[in-house]
């Protein structure tokens, strides 16, 4: 409808164009404008993902000469017991980690949203983690994890437990780290639970009210199924990012003890930059990339709903 | 007011009604309560962690290593900050986070700004594809591009040795331009941009198009100032992720003079078994730029979350 108007009025508005090849004012404006985003985004994007694809074809390794190994690195990985490892361990905190989180930042969602007080102070604070860069917060964790004098053995000693070795035993690494992540990403969770909250028409409540629900039935019957959208959007972000693990691995276990901690990207890290085995690491990147490909998409149809409306 | 509704609800019989009142009254304190406690343990459970840091990075070395540990002490002191500087050089590390996180904030905002305005406003030939490519780049992980990145970074012409072909040196490998540059152009702030340009009445631009500003004067005259807010989001956006970020500062950088705060981090820990002290200062370091910067401005912060696209 703008556009029936500004038609519709003088000449230095409409975009006047000549020939097919001659530009409008506003076209030539919008070179300038997007070359200085366009250049980096060339160069460090977009050339190197296509150049991976061709990488992840040889044997790349900086030091020796490349040869064409066609799908070799992919067989290669089927027989990597390392990878498959990783795999593993990637899954397992995954599904440890995403329902916690969820259902934590639902709970602190309702719980802010429940007509308290210093409902700010609250949001402010569950956030504060997610401001924090990983490796620092990996930092304090590994000094509370710390099986002779970190905070939580003393914790547990409080309650009659006897200490745990935490990360530095293979069956409690990955819980740790999850433990760790929870607490780390409710915050996350309960501000996109809270704008989902918002959007909930007070209408829907007052209708029930009507009815004569109370706020349980309120809750279970108009909350909940309300929260659907918002809870599809938490879990498809979430799995793209627990999948894309790495920093708190690096930092406290660096993939041990016994490869307990081994994620996929730690994988590409280790394969990559400290083997040299470029060829090989840039064709785990592209399996990460086609496992988390339809996430991704799906993702993308969620954010341009949600946008145009 | 909710509850009050709830009390006074019509009632289709004597009987049901009294049940109502009494749950009502019951949930009117039961549940604020509960969300209290729920509350409360939360955000004890958050603030601890960063306590024990802070406090850890205060306390004199012999009451770190203790078992019970020492939850309160009277004998601060600021040493393990020295150790920090002297065995650390996370003088160093800071410093060189600070330029990179400012620059790459500073041109980051300026870069996306422009493309989203271009993507929002201008009408030009192309426009559908060359966003949808944009879009593309947003879903790819980081991850997949960081060697072919590594190795175009280093074959930089005219850069660390390199002849114009790029080849002979390390190009912008371990150096502040390679820590910069790559990290620019995000599909993510573009994206926003666009949808808050997007939303603003096309009216101003027209009225200075006819006056005969260039496009460039509408946008940085007319557009920006009344765009702030959304500035505002994507700049500390931007800076919480490049202050943040250690994947990238670990494998361009390999002098210590280089290092990010992050990176710094890291190899504290490895260098020396774990000194508990120094490197609880170097994390309290490491965070404080973006805790202090979310504390002044997290009215902006919420603002981004909720703008990045989340329908209710």
């Amino acid at each position: 409808m703008a556009i029936a108007t500004r038609t519709g009025q003088t000449g230095a508005v409409r975009p006047r164009r000549q020939g097919r090849f001659s530009l409008t004012r506003q076209e030539k404006a919008a070179i300038v404008f997007i070359l200085p985003l366009m250049i980096p985004m060339t160069i460090y994007w977009i050339i190197p993902s296509l150049a991976s694809l061709y990488y992840s074809l040889t044997n790349y390794s900086v030091v020796m000469p490349t040869a064409w190994v066609g799908l070799g690195n992919f067989r290669r990985m089927m027989d990597d017991g390392l990878f498959w490892r990783s795999i593993k361990n990637t899954v397992y905190f995954t599904v440890g980690n995403i329902p916690l989180t969820m259902l934590f930042g639902l709970i602190l969602a309702l719980s802010v949203n429940a007509g308290i007080h210093a409902r700010n102070l609250f949001r402010v604070v569950f956030y504060l983690p997610l401001v924090t860069s990983t490796i620092a917060l990996s930092m304090v964790w590994l000094w509370l994890f710390d099986p002779n004098f970190g905070l939580l053995n003393a914790f547990l000693k409080v309650l009659g437990i006897h200490p745990q070795m935490w990360l530095q035993s293979t069956s409690q690494a990955i819980p740790s780290i999850v433990i760790m992540s929870v607490w780390g990403g409710v915050g996350g969770a309960m501000i996109i639970y809270l704008a989902g909250l918002q959007g909930i028409p007070e209408s829907l409540y007052e209708a029930a009210r009507v009815d004569g629900a109370n706020r349980w039935q309120l809750i279970r019957n108009i909350t909940l199924p309300m929260l659907k959208p918002v809870t599809l959007y938490v879990l498809v972000t979430s799995i793209i990012g627990s999948f894309q693990i790495f920093g708190p691995i690096y930092a406290m276990t660096d993939g041990g003890p016994a490869f307990a901690t081994t994620t996929i990207v730690h994988q590409i890290y280790v394969n990559g930059f400290r083997y040299f085995n470029m060829g090989y690491a840039a064709a785990q990147s592209w399996v990460l990339f086609l496992l988390l490909l339809g996430l991704s998409l799906f993702n993308l149809r969620l954010m341009r709903s949600g946008m145009e409306m | 007011m909710a509850d009050a509704a709830n009390v006074t609800v019509p009632s289709r019989s004597a009987r049901t009604a009294t049940s109502h009142r009494v749950v009502a009254i019951g949930n009117r304190y039961v549940l604020p309560s509960l969300a209290y406690a729920v509350l409360v343990v939360a955000a004890l459970t958050m603030l601890i962690p960063f306590l024990w840091m802070v406090f850890t990075s205060f306390k004199p070395q012999q009451q770190i290593f203790k078992m019970p540990p020492v939850i309160w002490t009277t004998q601060y002191t600021i040493a393990h900050y020295m150790r920090a500087i002297t065995r650390g050089n996370f003088h160093i590390y800071f410093k060189n986070s600070m330029i990179v996180t400012v620059s790459v904030t500073l041109l980051n905002v300026f870069v996306t700004a422009l493309a989203g305005y271009a993507f929002a406003r201008l009408q030009w030939r192309g426009k559908g594809i060359v966003f949808t490519i944009v879009l593309s780049v947003m879903m790819l992980p980081g991850l997949i591009a960081l060697i072919p990145t590594f190795l175009i970074v280093k074959a930089t012409p005219f850069a660390g040795g390199n002849n114009w072909l790029g080849q002979g040196g390390t190009g912008w490998l371990d150096s502040y331009p390679g820590l910069i540059v790559p990290m620019l152009g995000s599909a993510f702030d573009v994206f926003l941009f666009r949808q808050f340009f997007l939303a603003l009445p096309t009216e101003l631009e027209d009225a200075g198009r006819i006056d005969g500003c260039s496009e460039f004067a509408i946008f940085w005259r007319i557009i920006i100032p009344l765009s702030k807010a959304v500035l505002a989001v994507v700049a500390l956006f931007t800076f919480q992720a490049a202050w943040n970020d250690f994947l990238w500062a670990l494998v361009i950088t390999q002098s210590d003079s280089m290092r990010t705060i992050q990176l710094g981090l890291t190899l504290f820990k490895s260098q020396h078994t774990i000194d508990w002290g120094p490197l609880m200062a170097g994390t309290t370091l490491a965070t404080i730029p973006t805790v202090v910067l979310f504390l002044a401005f997290q009215r902006y912060f919420v603002q981004g979350i909720a703008l990045t696209g989340i329908k209710g």
